[in-house]
């Protein structure tokens, strides 16, 4: 029975960050694309703090480096990208969900900032690129969509008690 | 990371992964193409009506060219002979439609629904209605990215056609500028001059527009003026787009090419 359950919470926990990647590929306008929020990274993240013994380092790796090959960057610049900056949520998990929901965002947006420079750093090896303080508008965007993203999961955590 | 960088290996690794993530671009692509497809249907009788003659009227103009093109053709093929120069093929095309945009900032790519199945190949050329686009990444079973001409990590082998002069137009990283890199001072070059493909490095086919020339820096202490072109495909409203195939001979002999570089 226990088994069971552990079957089903994984594939739940699958279907959430599938439709943040697919939020995350879906065409809007050129305007807002500047603004749009990595959900991908933020489901994860919301899960390394609610469920570290479900969602580890591998799982931050597999989603990043599933954006690796959606984005076609090279391979590995987004998975680890992924990994330091889950490492940092899976590592503090305890202490992080203390916090109230807004402490939490503003976390959040410290993180997002780091996920993006690492982005940034580790794109860098591979071609000339320059950096602009544009690049971290997400991180804001992503900060302040986290209090609706985190609500949202632990409702479906709690209605499908995903453990 | 540097392994996939430095080494061709993963390749074949890439088209497996791009054909399983590909359920995931559909899907994403689905609300766009709903969307459309009621825009379609509930669009006025009257719009149609209008929309139909103009295309009518389109189309007899452009046959009318088609008219002249043939007669053109027939001409230059008897003038190669005569010159004995070896005649140009007629390449073949498939309509491909742009599915995503890459979200990665620090690289231009688009995802376009043709993959191993309609028997694309990397480094296939991609044009639109109005100029060159770019060229295909490792395509995957039903997927394909395509780096545009402005990316940073692309170059592409031109020409500008008042005068002929050869150049290498290189992506800039910004969507609407391309640069000229050794352009001396003494080169006859303008504001507005278009820039067309040389089809020197066997990859792209010669002669389709590039680009237009928009600034000219002409720094005498520098050894070469910079130049900078805006690219004429509409490379932020890409939507039908064009894969060329060369004559036979020509892949064989580019893939021929690429062996010996490998080798």
């Amino acid at each position: 029975m226990g088994d069971n359950t552990g079957l089903r919470s994984n594939w739940y926990i699958f279907l959430t960050i599938l439709s943040a990647l697919v939020l995350s590929m879906m065409p809007v306008p050129i305007q807002l694309e500047l603004f749009r929020p990595d959900w991908p990274l933020l489901v994860v993240l919301y899960w390394c703090l609610a469920l570290p013994n479900r969602v580890n380092i591998g799982v931050a790796w597999l989603t990043g480096f599933a954006m690796d090959i959606m984005m076609g960057s090279v391979f590995g610049v987004y998975a680890i990208s992924f990994t330091i900056t889950s490492v940092f949520c899976l590592s503090n998990y305890q202490t992080i969900r203390n916090f109230s929901v807004w402490q939490q965002s503003l976390l959040i947006a410290v993180l997002l900032c780091l996920y993006h420079l690492l982005v940034f750093w580790f794109s860098r090896f591979f071609a000339t690129i320059h950096f602009i303080p544009n690049y971290l508008w997400p991180a804001m965007t992503g900060a302040l969509c986290w209090p609706w993203v985190f609500w949202l999961l632990r409702k479906l955590r709690r209605q499908f008690s995903i453990q | 990371m540097a392994f996939d960088h430095f080494t061709d290996t993963s390749a074949i690794v890439r088209t497996y992964l791009t054909s399983i993530i590909s359920p995931v671009l559909y899907l994403a692509d689905a609300p766009q193409e709903a969307i459309e497809s009621v825009a379609l249907r509930i669009k006025t009788k009257e719009s149609l009506m209008e929309e139909n003659a103009l295309l009518r009227q389109f189309q007899l103009e452009q046959n009318e060219k088609l008219q002249q093109f043939a007669l053109l053709q027939q001409e230059n093929k008897k003038l190669r002979a005569l010159l004995n120069s070896s005649p140009r093929h007629q390449s073949k095309s498939m309509v491909a439609e742009v599915m995503a945009v890459s979200k990665d900032r620090f690289s231009h790519q688009v995802v376009v629904n043709r993959g191993t199945l309609d028997k694309v190949y990397e480094g296939q050329p991609v044009i639109d209605d109005l100029g060159v686009v770019g060229q295909l990444l490792t395509p995957g079973t039903t997927t394909t990215h395509v780096l545009l001409i402005t990316d940073s990590t692309q170059a592409i082998p031109i020409r500008i056609e008042r005068t002929g002069v050869r150049a290498i137009a290189e992506g800039t990283g910004n969507i609407d500028r391309i640069k000229l890199n050794h352009i001396p001072h003494s080169t006859d070059i303008r504001v507005g001059d278009r820039l067309i493909t040389s089809g020197l490095a066997q990859r792209f086919p010669e002669g389709y527009p590039v680009g237009v020339v928009t600034k000219i820096i002409r720094d005498e202490g520098r050894q070469f003026s910079t130049v900078f072109a805006r690219p004429v495909a509409q490379l932020d409203r890409l939507k039908y787009l064009l894969l060329l195939w060369g004559a036979v001979d020509d892949i064989g002999e580019a893939v021929q090419i690429e062996e010996e570089e490998n080798g």
